[in-house]
């Protein structure tokens, strides 16, 4: 059984962004770049199952869609424990662009599970997943928060409102990931730095495909009232204003 | 011509967020001068549907089929977008929550559509269509143009208020056929009756700052007094102090209630990105330089431990309990 882990490179998740050009683009400077935390909780579920013979999981691959100034963030993941890597030589457009790259790395190369991240830290789309597995004509099971392999079946968790369902589908599918698939995410030790400058990355040129979206400009949200402060000795006051002020209460 | 807007239903019933959405493409459909049908898969009644007229649809169109009994993304979004077809819709308005991530993407692409998720506001412009979206995990908005013929929106539940519009509604019933779903359901474990954190207007949420366990009794208390929902942040869902389902922040659940209480919570920049679309924020916190009193309006420099055993008090006074 081969995995694929897609995986996208955004700014850390404490940075307070910025925006250049009118505020039409994402101020790079000073930013550092990370595997998405969904991707990362992927990848580590992923060599997890690879670990443990039983699930005969032979291999995890991840790819990117991104220029050569993403290898950094990708060599991560190799160092992180992924087999080799595929990164696709283009600017990801936007989602429906990246996810035509994705589905002509999966066609090529052929996967059995692929991962996707809910959604990505930065534009938030919960999308690639899903348009991924429609380009393929393939399942894709949304909200998974638990991946097993019995008897080389995938076994999934997949959260609803209220509750979770235990779910199965027949490989190829996409498994849209979020919180659960993994306590904390696994990083790279020594060794595993050292073995990643080796690592096969495959680099694909990217096939024609539109973009359907255009981001045109961004801003800040707006600042909030300045806090007011109550005598913690008589929260009354509090619950006055609640009522007074947001007719909540 | 028409928007259709997608309303997802609850063992046959809807919700606010049902309702949010209905009115949303009510509005939406006003501004291109169309008509709004809403699509529902499942057993629903006459008078359960009826209800989306209220709030502007004018036609409402209920698909049944003994496959389509549980989310199968490929067979909801073909169902899904052969109404669209039917009904020469040019915008899909869908939640953005577990079912509508699941199926909105796939649209997508099965009708070339350009998806918007996260939106927030109505479309800032017709022409370009441009939507209003939260980006950078709540760091940002971007205005975001969709270029095609055909557009998707997934709303943002509890963004939109929800307005009454009477229009005298029109009831069709389809049974689909549809091919057996390839997604099998072998087990379902469901809490019923429960408020969820998603749907909760009063959030009541602890943080490392409540020191145990032991301690959440006076959260849930005030948590149930208000009528809401408890929450908590990373950390203590880390810890095995409260579920996995109640933690709230980027990775966890992402809410936008009107009324957000943290207590104990000092603000982490992952804690904010997701409560940021809270219309207020109550922080309750000894320290009185923790990030969360940046972006909260009502404030208590105070340990919680003493201060919110009081506010219990008033609370339960107020309410008369």
């Amino acid at each position: 059984m081969k995995i694929l882990v897609c995986i996208s490179h955004v700014p850390d998740t404490t940075t307070k962004v910025k925006f250049v050009d009118g505020d039409t683009k994402l101020d790079t400077n000073g930013i550092q770049w990370v595997i998405n935390p969904w991707d990362e909780l992927s990848l580590t579920r992923a060599l997890e199952l690879k670990d443990d013979a039983s699930t005969g999981v032979k291999s995890v691959t991840v790819a990117h869609v991104g220029n050569a100034t993403t290898e950094p963030t990708i060599r991560k993941a190799l160092a992180i424990g992924a087999d080799d890597a595929i990164r696709v030589n283009a600017e990801p457009a936007d989602a429906y662009f990246a996810a035509a790259q994705l589905a002509e790395v999966v066609r090529k190369e052929q996967f059995d599970i692929i991962m996707c991240g809910i959604e990505s830290s930065d534009y938030n789309n919960s999308a690639v997943g899903g348009m991924l597995a429609e380009f393929l004509d393939i399942p894709s099971v949304s909200a998974v928060s638990g991946l097993k392999i019995e008897n080389g079946q995938a076994v999934i968790t997949r959260e609803i409102d209220g509750g979770k369902e235990i779910v199965t589908v027949p490989t190829p599918f996409v498994a849209i990931v979020q919180k659960g698939i993994a306590k904390e995410p696994r990083i790279a030790a020594m060794r595993g730095i050292m073995m990643a400058r080796t690592k096969p990355i495959k680099l694909y040129e990217p096939v024609a495909a539109d973009a359907l979206t255009e981001s045109v400009k961004f801003e800040l949200p707006k600042p909030r009232a300045a806090c007011k402060f109550v005598d913690p000795e008589n929260p009354k006051e509090l619950i006055t204003l609640l009522q007074n002020e947001t007719k909540l209460i | 011509m028409s928007v259709l807007v997608y309303t997802e239903n609850w063992d046959g019933k809807f919700k606010k967020l049902s309702f949010e959405l209905v009115s949303y493409a009510g509005k939406l459909a006003e501004m291109m001068g169309t008509t709004t049908t809403a699509v529902t898969i499942g057993e629903v009644t006459d008078d359960e549907l009826k209800l989306l007229g209220k709030y502007g649809a004018d036609k409402v169109i209920c698909l049944k089929s003994e496959n389509l009994k549980n989310l199968d993304s490929q067979l909801y979004t073909g169902a899904i977008a052969q109404v669209a077809q039917a009904e020469g819709s040019k915008v899909i308005v869908i939640a953005n929550n577990n079912s509508g991530k699941a199926i909105a993407p796939r649209l997508s692409v099965k009708m070339k559509a350009a998806l918007g998720s996260g939106v927030s506001q109505l479309p800032l412009n017709l022409s370009p269509f441009t939507v209003y979206k939260r980006a950078f995990s709540g760091g940002a908005f971007a205005q975001v143009v969709l270029k095609t013929d055909i557009k998707i929106i997934a709303l943002t539940q509890n963004s939109f208020d929800i307005a009454e519009n009477n229009k005298d509604v029109k009831i069709e019933r389809i049974d689909v056929q549809v091919d057996a779903p390839k997604t099998v359901v072998k087990d379902v474990q469901k809490q019923a009756g429960k408020l969820l954190l998603t749907d909760a207007e009063i959030v009541v949420s602890g943080g490392r700052g409540m020191k145990s366990p032991d301690n959440w009794g006076p959260i849930v208390e005030l948590a149930e007094l208000l009528g809401g929902a408890t929450a908590c942040s990373r950390p203590v869902s880390d810890e095995g102090w409260r579920p996995h389902e109640e933690h709230t922040g980027q990775t966890g659940k992402i809410i936008a209630p009107n009324l957000y209480i943290a207590v104990g919570i000092s603000g982490a920049t992952q804690h904010i990105a997701g409560v940021s679309g809270s219309k207020y924020i109550v922080a309750i916190n000894s320290d009185k330089s923790a990030p969360i009193f940046e972006v909260a309006q009502y404030g208590i420099v105070g340990d919680a431990q003493k201060v919110l055993p009081k506010l219990v008090e008033v609370v339960k006074e107020i309410k008369g309990k």
